[in-house]
């Protein structure tokens, strides 16, 4: 039992440091900023050092109920580093309503989303994800008074107990019909002849998942949500739960569902290819940069999946290489959109009121360029890259008509991403003058994000292959 | 002089120029983006010194695995020499040309050129699959800048259905691309050029590269972004769009198809040949009842383009020697007619046919030039048109006398279009006032004409400068093809001497027979 305590150490920091953070606020109000804001960053560094300290361990703990490896250390490096970033951006953005539960909220979902990343048993599963959910329905509706927050909360809440109960209730059969919430005699289980029980857990789970990634069809939640939800909050939403759910997924498909390939195959390849067709479809008519954004999102899960159908351990190394560069994608751009305010120091979120940005703030729409074209996946942006891998995947293991059907259906994407360019750069000055918003902190995260996905990344290349290759070889 | 990155050192120049130009300045940026083409053009000079011609096949080349997957690396032959030279050679020209038209955002645009002559010259340098592919896709994104913010009217709509019918394309190129490296498990292009693929697969590839490249080339039913995108690009724009990105098409055909895919490109040779006869018949017709001059001189290209495929699939010396000094050829002509329309619109911001007639008048000058190019397109034997077309129509006519006819006929259609533009602009009434205000060229614009009409006649009259590097390239191709090659229908052989007259017979009959192959 200690040695076990002794192999979750960030887990435990980020435990006892949200406690610490949340007494802080408690006891010393929501006006000192500083000192709360700083405890949280201090534990999650703390706690992405511990994970470092970990590096080379492969076990479980806790009766096989957690696992300790590189494959989780991965995710929760990505977690913590987004975290890190949506807690350093708040305070510009709440001034005055800022509160300490923000950060303490943030702390726990990271928490939570580490457990997601390294469970191999469906309760640690399903412990971990309600950890990570439950904060997360409180984030979203962070601003009280505002409207279009509360209202994405309640929404949030709504369809994600939803989830929960498809969830759960995929777990129940699968449990039922394998005697085992242990992922490796699930499998087992899966190696013989699948029961129409089976093959029903496997729907139910699959889709409660789904729902946890914004897959569509069961992405209904996610441009509200984006919308509705305090700016920072959405970053949040839109980087470290994906990656968490991405992993949690990989993991559940892998490593518990790994001998049924034919029966999650098709499911995942259908949601890819709807998330990458409805994403950009539904990204068309937007008027509003969050919106669009979410929508962005839920095309990029499609292309992730792509890379987990394949289901080899070059689709996995695919996936992880693809949530890094998309995580750095969009957290720099909606840092942009954070720093999108006219004179009187509103936040700007239509997608017309950006006409001209170019012009008012060239280095600004010139990043945004750079996320764009990233996430549209055109070379020389680092964002080919992840792409490209995921395709590979999809072709060497013959998926080739899914490859092809996927990078064509990537050209409607394109459109989309090109038409905010096209209003950035061509079109004429809006009437909203947007030259508010600059700050020194969020402007260096943006350009060192937009140099690193502007053809420096591929420098990275290796180090990224040598990563990602020996956090996916655990799952083989 | 091996040892030296000069290849990279032509990259680095440009794209160090392009991050200068976007926080100089407006004169500033000028001056930036002219000083560094020129630099780059001396480089390409030093760089055809330096070429071993009939050395090895693939020089200056340099690597470096820096990239795990797929390496950085840089080589060139004699064709890739010569798509190089044309790039570094229009790139200053293109920089003169914008100098007073271009006046909002100098930075920014002179930024994007120079982006563009980076990728440019990296899609004919790389000698690595992917980083061939990086290039490839890359130029899509100055050229969208350059065609929305200074494009004309209907930019943003051109600009658009330039980009994403080029990606639609590209993209499954990619997917073509993955399928080769699975298969021959390396992304070195030499090595893949002579990796056989299975017959079977071969066509799927081939299929999908076909998808990209035509596109880009373009080819007729898929040339329709060309005229939007070259009337609503500013001059500079269509002189680089005609004169240096229509042939990463046909690069794309010769360096990769061809050779990577014979079987499959003998198989669907008569795809190619029938898109390129319908190509070279309707977009004649199409640009002789065109009344936009931009318009014209694009659907003439696509015209052009079609006889270079043509030629290219003739898989023989004189058909790809000829569709690459068609290529050469075209990049210099169709640059110098763009700005030739340049020229005059900068004067009456109109491209109208109409608005014109009488330039011969007051701009003599100009009708000189403009006449030496509208000849040059036409393939008047002395410009450089006349050979790569006699070239190429030779070596259709060697694989497929039906083909050879139908281009020629693009040809007589060619003069027919050209001629008819030159006299409605240059000849006629000098009637409007407008038009008799307009004064002739003026020392910028003589420097660009100049050297446009130098290069032309170089190409025309002693052809060999520019064959030479590239002939043994063209050879090691046609080798490479000629076993999966059909035969053509021409059947050519020794004629058979007449029986002459009694004295002198012998003499005779062996003249005569050498002169036929």
């Amino acid at each position: 039992m200690t040695a076990d305590l002794m192999l979750i150490w960030p887990e435990l920091i980020l435990t006892i440091g949200g406690l610490i953070t949340l007494m802080l606020g408690t006891f010393m109000g929501d006006r000192q900023v500083g000192i709360y804001q700083l405890s949280s960053l201090l534990t999650l560094a703390a706690a992405a050092a511990a994970v470092v300290a970990l590096f080379g361990v492969e076990t479980t703990v806790f009766s096989g109920t957690l696992s300790v490896d590189a494959f989780g250390g991965f995710a929760k490096l990505l977690i913590y580093a987004a975290s890190f970033i949506c807690i350093l951006v708040a305070p510009r953005f709440f001034t005055g309503a800022m509160r300490a539960e923000y950060p303490t909220l943030i702390l726990f979902a990271a928490l939570g989303m580490g457990i997601m990343a390294s469970s191999r048993d469906l309760m640690t599963l399903y412990v971990g994800l309600e950890l990570n959910s439950l904060a997360a329905y409180v984030l979203a509706s962070f601003m009280r008074t505002d409207e279009r927050s509360s209202e994405a909360g309640l929404k949030y809440f709504v369809l994600g107990a939803l989830a929960s109960g498809m969830l759960l209730y995929g777990i129940s059969l699968l449990y039922g019909f394998t005697g085992t919430t242990d992922f490796a005699g699930i499998a087992a289980a899966m190696g013989g002849e699948l029961n129409i029980g089976l093959i029903f857990g496997i729907v139910f789970v699959l889709s409660g998942l789904g729902f946890k990634i914004s897959a569509v069809p069961f992405h209904m939640w996610t441009p509200d949500v984006y919308e509705g939800a305090p700016t920072p909050v959405t970053t949040f939403f839109a980087s470290a739960p994906k990656v968490a759910a991405m992993a949690l997924m990989t993991r559940v498909v892998i490593d518990a569902m790994g001998p049924a390939v034919g029966a999650w195959q098709q499911i995942v390849i259908f949601l890819a290819l709807a998330s990458i067709i409805l994403g950009a479809v539904g990204a068309i008519g937007q008027k509003n940069i969050k919106r669009l954004l979410a929508y962005s999102s839920i095309n990029n899960v499609g292309f992730m999946l792509i890379g987990l159908a394949a289901g080899t351990q070059q689709g996995v190394e695919g996936v992880l290489t693809y949530l890094l560069v998309y995580l750095v994608t969009t957290l720099g751009a909606f840092l942009v959109v954070l720093q999108l305010r006219d004179a009187g120091g509103n936040q700007v979120e239509s997608i017309p009121a950006l006409a001209g940005l170019s012009q008012r703030r060239p280095g600004l729409a010139a990043a945004m360029s750079v996320f764009l074209f990233s996430l549209a996946g055109i070379p020389p942006l680092f964002g080919f890259w992840p792409k490209y891998l995921v395709f590979e995947a999809a072709v060497n293991a013959n998926l080739v008509p899914l490859a092809v059907a996927g990078i064509v259906a990537s050209v409607i994407g394109a459109f989309y991403y090109i038409a905010i360019i096209k209003t950035m750069y061509f079109d004429d000055k809006s009437e909203v003058d947007v030259t508010g918003g600059g700050n020194a902190v969020e402007g260096t995260i943006v350009a060192a994000s937009a140099l690193w996905l502007s053809a420096i990344g591929y420098l990275f290349i290796p180090m990224l292959a040598v990563a990602s290759a020996h956090a996916a070889s655990v799952l083989f | 002089m091996s040892g030296f990155p000069i290849l990279s050192l032509m990259l680095a120049v440009p794209l160090v120029a392009a991050i200068l130009c976007l926080y100089a300045g407006d004169r500033n940026a000028r001056m930036i983006a002219l000083v560094a083409t020129l630099i780059d053009f001396a480089l390409g000079v030093v760089l055809w010194a330096n070429f071993d011609i009939g050395g090895a096949q693939w020089q200056f080349v340099e690597r470096a695995d820096l990239f795990g997957r797929f390496s950085y690396k840089l080589g060139i032959d004699g064709m890739a020499l010569m798509l190089i030279m044309l790039s570094v050679f229009l790139m200053p020209l293109c920089i003169l040309a914008s100098w007073d038209a271009i006046k909002q955002r100098v930075g920014l645009y002179m930024a994007m050129f120079l982006i563009m002559e980076v990728v440019m010259i990296g899609v004919f340098m790389a000698q690595d699959l992917l980083l061939f592919y990086i290039f490839f896709e890359a130029g899509l994104i100055p050229m969208y800048f350059i065609i929305g913010i200074w494009g004309g009217a209907n930019r943003k709509y051109a600009a658009f259905k330039f980009f994403l019918y080029t990606l639609l394309g590209s993209v499954l190129m990619l997917i073509a691309m993955i399928a080769m490296i699975a298969e021959a498990g390396t992304t070195d292009i030499p090595t893949l050029l002579n990796y056989d693929f299975p017959v079977e697969m071969q066509t799927w590839l081939w299929l999908a590269f076909f998808a990209s490249l035509a596109v880009k080339m373009p080819m007729w039913p898929v040339h329709t972004w060309l005229p939007d995108a070259h009337v609503q690009a500013p001059t500079a724009g269509s002189m680089i769009l005609a004169g240096v990105l229509l042939k990463l098409g046909a690069y794309g055909f010769i360096r990769f198809m061809m050779p990577m895919f014979p079987d499959a490109s003998a198989q669907l040779m008569w795809l190619v040949f029938g898109l390129s006869m319908v190509a070279v018949v309707y977009t004649s017709l199409v640009a002789l009842v065109q009344n936009d001059m931009k318009k014209l001189i694009a659907y003439s290209s696509v015209a052009h383009m079609a006889i270079v495929t043509a030629g290219l699939f003739a898989f023989n010396q004189q058909g790809i020697e000829g569709a690459l000094i068609i290529m050469l050829s075209h990049g210099v002509v169709s640059a110098a007619l763009f700005f030739c329309v340049g020229v005059i619109y900068d004067r009456l911001h109109t491209r109208e046919i109409d608005r014109y007639g009488g330039l011969a008048v007051n701009m003599p000058a100009y009708a000189l030039f403009f006449m030496l190019f509208t000849m040059a397109s036409i393939g008047l034997p002395g410009t450089s048109g006349f050979v790569g077309e006699f070239l190429s129509l030779l070596g259709i006519y060697e694989a497929s006398s039906v083909v050879a006819f139908v281009c020629t006929t693009g040809i007589i259609l060619g003069a027919a279009y050209m001629l008819y533009l030159y006299r409605r602009v240059v000849f006629g009434e000098l009637t409007k006032d407008d038009v008799k205000a307009m004064p002739d060229l003026n020392p910028r614009e003589w420097a660009i004409m100049a050297p446009l009409a130098a290069v032309a006649l170089w190409m025309g009259v002693y052809p060999e400068s520019f064959l030479a590097p590239m002939r043994s390239d063209v050879t090691t191709v046609v080798a490479r093809l000629a076993p999966a090659k059909p035969a053509g229908d021409a059947h050519l052989a020794a004629g058979k001497p007449k029986p002459a007259a009694a004295h002198g017979e012998n003499a005779h009959g062996s003249s005569h027979a050498g002169g036929v192959q």
